[in-house]
């Protein structure tokens, strides 16, 4: 297939697993931010979201006070800031419209409506349908989306690219999750193994929906230990980092082409390495440490990607 | 009710329901206003949905607009239609017959049909196609013509469209539509079907190739292109790569596209890019939408455009004139479509007799299109007129003008209330190596606003179904 229309699909579902991971994001701060705390730590957490994305800086040069309603709205409504909400429900059926001939009408017609109710969103809406509710507005349009590509989308490279986006971002936004106690509690060190810190926890697995599957996997309390395995190591969580390797890697395999062998290895590398870790010993180097390690690992991933199949090429 | 002059297609001139027009009449009276009135609103939120829009130029960047659909059908009887039929046949080869002419022996000019000046000095006459052979000797793979029946209820010919003509997609959305809409209507009659045609297109580009299981493509400007809906659109229906000019290369005169697999050999263009932009080694050198040695690789035969390069010669408004002696002089026949009587500016008692006549007549630009530049003289004010008299005489051998003809009515939509709106219909024909293939109808475009003969979307025109009933 056309590497143009390779690479936009891929950026495609990028952007709709960004938006979902936002949501989520945004979801899990707002639970927390609804526990009881000291007066001093107010609007603590609201630090997270724009860490975890990497946006502090560029929210700084736009609002003085980092609040609820502040950071809600530059990461859900603000056009100016291009990983919102709104700005990847824009990308996404921009991307989508330039490849229209490569997708199902069913597939853009979830991403064109999706961008077409977001235009009309502000924050009086918002406010008034209800912060969690956008959210799970947010996360269903993405289930359909995924849905309809799955159920409707001829199996071949095109299929696989935009699998690839979803894993590639997917994985990525798991990790940044994880981090967010690292970013939420530093101020609250004192607090770790209360009350507040299992809620907490719990609020991290019910954000990449996997609480259920905690309780059915360990049968016990939550522990930041077995958290972070079922999040990193486990391959039957589907948001789990391996098990989005391991799509990775199943992906590439089916795409790969006469220069993308070091590409498949970059890949093979993270996968192995998650395969045959233990989750004390990634403790034991830090997992703030560990997680960023793996962004870096995903982020030289995704320039190899680009590389192999989007660029431009001639006849060799 | 309309003055009598201009002919109705649903109503005779005693207002009684001409007969092809019977079923979808009573339709009308037996169902619920509230019902159309929803399915009108249901119509618009589908359109907007699956996002059939297109971009208008000089407003920002990126707008995109609806095209207004109309529920109300413009319906055409068979026995009518057979004779269109064979008269766009008729005269969709003799334009490619004259195309392939005038690129090789200009027999027609030699016989003294066309004078040379005509030909030669058309800045549409490609020289670079001078004694290239084309396969099949197909130049206008894919012509649109317009057609509009005036007050003597005869058809005539409007213009011929043989670059890029657009539009095919919405008449297959409208019929989509309209069937989604109101199934009950298809059940009751013979409506003749259209959704085929992307099936015969893809016959007629496949019919181009060089090989077997040739590789065909849809070369688009890109998403700010107006009409890119259409391509992407088209490209699905067939299932062929949509591609833009940086997906494309050029290598040893044979043009690849870029896959995430290498390298592919690319054997047909559908290209919907004119031909300015098409190479900008040859043509426009500024064009960032064309691909780099195209023309040659062209010119030595290892790829086929549809359509080709150099068509725009026989399309222009100031060879529109000529089209009836192309069907005598190569065909042998008595043109089965009427001409519009048309004044080339380019002659001296035809400019002094539009000046003279500014009021009752239709100016165009000879190489404009999209209704941009056009003074229809009866409906502008005299200051336009004025305006427009000094643009003719700064250069008169660009306009053509012709009478302001009347357009036939259908009853349209406006608001919640039926009124008759003026339209125009453009079949689209397609020509292969051995025969000229189409769908019957067309598109059928409808000026919206009262009295309004410009039927552009670009000027707020809009679209309907188009039946050809038996």
């Amino acid at each position: 297939m056309l590497s143009r229309v390779a690479s936009t699909l891929y950026w495609m579902s990028r952007y709709v697993e960004r938006a979902e991971n936002s949501a989520r994001v945004l979801d899990v701060t707002w639970r927390m931010s609804l526990l009881v705390k000291e007066p001093d730590l107010q609007d603590q957490e609201w630090f997270a979201p724009l860490n975890i994305t990497g946006t502090l800086f560029p929210f700084s040069g736009r609002h003085s006070e980092v609040c609820a309603r502040e950071v809600l709205h530059f990461m859900a409504l603000d056009p100016e800031n291009p990983s919102s909400i709104y700005a990847c429900a824009k990308h996404a059926r921009e991307n989508a419209r330039a490849v229209r001939g490569s997708i199902t009408s069913e597939m853009w017609e979830v991403l064109n409506s999706t961008w077409l109710e977001m235009q009309q969103m502000d924050e009086e809406k918002l406010n008034a349908r209800g912060v969690s509710a956008f959210f799970d507005w947010v996360k269903e349009r993405s289930h359909l989306f995924r849905g309809v590509t799955f159920g409707t989308m001829h199996r071949d490279d095109a299929y696989e690219f935009a699998r690839l986006g979803t894993h590639m971002e997917r994985a990525d936004s798991t990790a940044r999750i994880l981090d967010v106690k690292y970013h939420i509690l530093l101020p609250s060190v004192k607090e770790v193994g209360g009350a507040v810190d299992y809620y907490q926890w719990s609020a991290v697995l019910r954000s990449v929906s996997a609480f259920e599957a905690y309780r059915k996997v360990y049968r016990d309390v939550i522990t930041p230990l077995r958290l972070a395995e079922l999040l990193i190591l486990r391959d039957d969580i589907p948001r789990s980092l391996k098990f989005c390797l391991r799509q990775v890697c199943d992906t590439l395999g089916h795409v790969k082409n006469e220069q993308s062998a070091e590409t498949l290895r970059c890949a093979g590398q993270i996968l192995a390495q998650l395969q045959y870790a233990r989750i004390s010993e990634i403790f034991s180097g830090g997992l703030h440490e560990y997680l960023t390690d793996f962004l870096d690992s995903m982020q030289d991933l995704s320039d190899q990607i680009q590389k192999s199949f989007f660029s431009s090429r001639t006849v060799e | 009710m309309p003055p009598p002059e201009i002919y109705n297609e649903m109503y005779d001139a005693e207002r009684s329901v001409r007969p092809h027009y019977e079923a979808f009449a009573e339709w009308l009276a037996e169902t619920p206003e509230s019902r159309i009135a929803q399915n009108r609103h249901a119509a618009d939120l589908l359109f907007h949905r699956v996002g059939i829009t297109f971009a208008v130029y000089g407003e920002a960047s990126g707008t995109e607009r609806l095209i207004p659909f109309d529920i109300v059908p413009h319906v055409i009887p068979g026995h009518q239609w057979e004779i269109l039929a064979r008269g766009l046949r008729q005269r969709v080869t003799a334009l490619n017959r004259f195309l392939h002419d005038i690129y090789h022996g200009q027999e027609i000019i030699q016989a003294g049909r066309i004078p040379a000046e005509q030909v030669n000095q058309n800045p549409q006459f490609r020289r670079e196609m001078v004694g290239v052979d084309v396969p099949g000797g197909v130049y206008a793979h894919v012509a649109g013509v317009d057609l509009v029946r005036h007050s003597d209820g005869e058809y005539y010919v409007l213009e011929d469209n043989l670059r890029t003509p657009s539009g095919v997609s919405y008449m297959l959305e409208n019929r989509k539509m309209m069937m989604r809409l109101f199934p009950e209507l298809f059940a009751a009659q013979g409506i003749r079907p259209v959704d085929h045609y992307p099936d015969l297109l893809l016959e007629t580009l496949r019919g181009m190739a060089q090989r077997e299981n040739p590789t065909i493509v849809l070369l688009t400007p890109g998403h700010y292109n107006s009409a890119y809906f259409e391509h992407a659109f088209l490209a699905q229906q067939m299932g062929i790569e949509l591609v833009e000019g940086a997906d494309l290369f050029v290598l040893n005169n044979t043009v690849f596209m870029r896959t995430t697999q290498g390298p592919q050999k690319v054997d047909v263009i559908y290209r919907r890019i004119d031909d300015d932009f098409l190479d900008p080694l040859a043509f426009r050198p500024d064009s960032m939408l064309g691909v780099p040695g195209l023309l040659s690789a062209y010119r030595a035969g290892r790829v086929t455009l549809a359509n080709a390069i150099g068509t725009g010669v026989a399309d222009d408004k100031s060879m529109y004139p000529y089209v009836p002696e192309m069907i005598r002089f190569y065909l042998g026949e008595e043109p089965i479509l009427k001409n519009v009587p048309t004044y080339t500016l380019r002659k001296k008692e035809d400019c002094a007799y539009v000046l003279a006549h500014l009021e009752e007549l239709v100016v165009k630009e000879a190489q404009g299109s999209g209704g941009y530049g056009m003074l229809v003289g009866p409906t502008a004010s005299r200051d336009e007129r004025e305006r427009y008299r000094q643009r003719i005489l700064d250069a008169p051998e660009r306009y053509i003008a012709q009478p302001t003809l009347s357009l036939s009515c259908v009853p349209t939509f406006c608001g919640d209330a039926l009124a008759d709106r003026h339209v125009d219909l453009r079949p689209y024909v397609l020509s292969g190596a051995h025969h000229v293939t189409f769908v019957p109808g067309g598109l059928t475009r409808v000026a919206l606003r009262e009295g309004s003969l410009v039927v552009n979307s670009s000027q707020g025109g809009g679209v309907k179904d188009t039946w050809v009933v038996d």
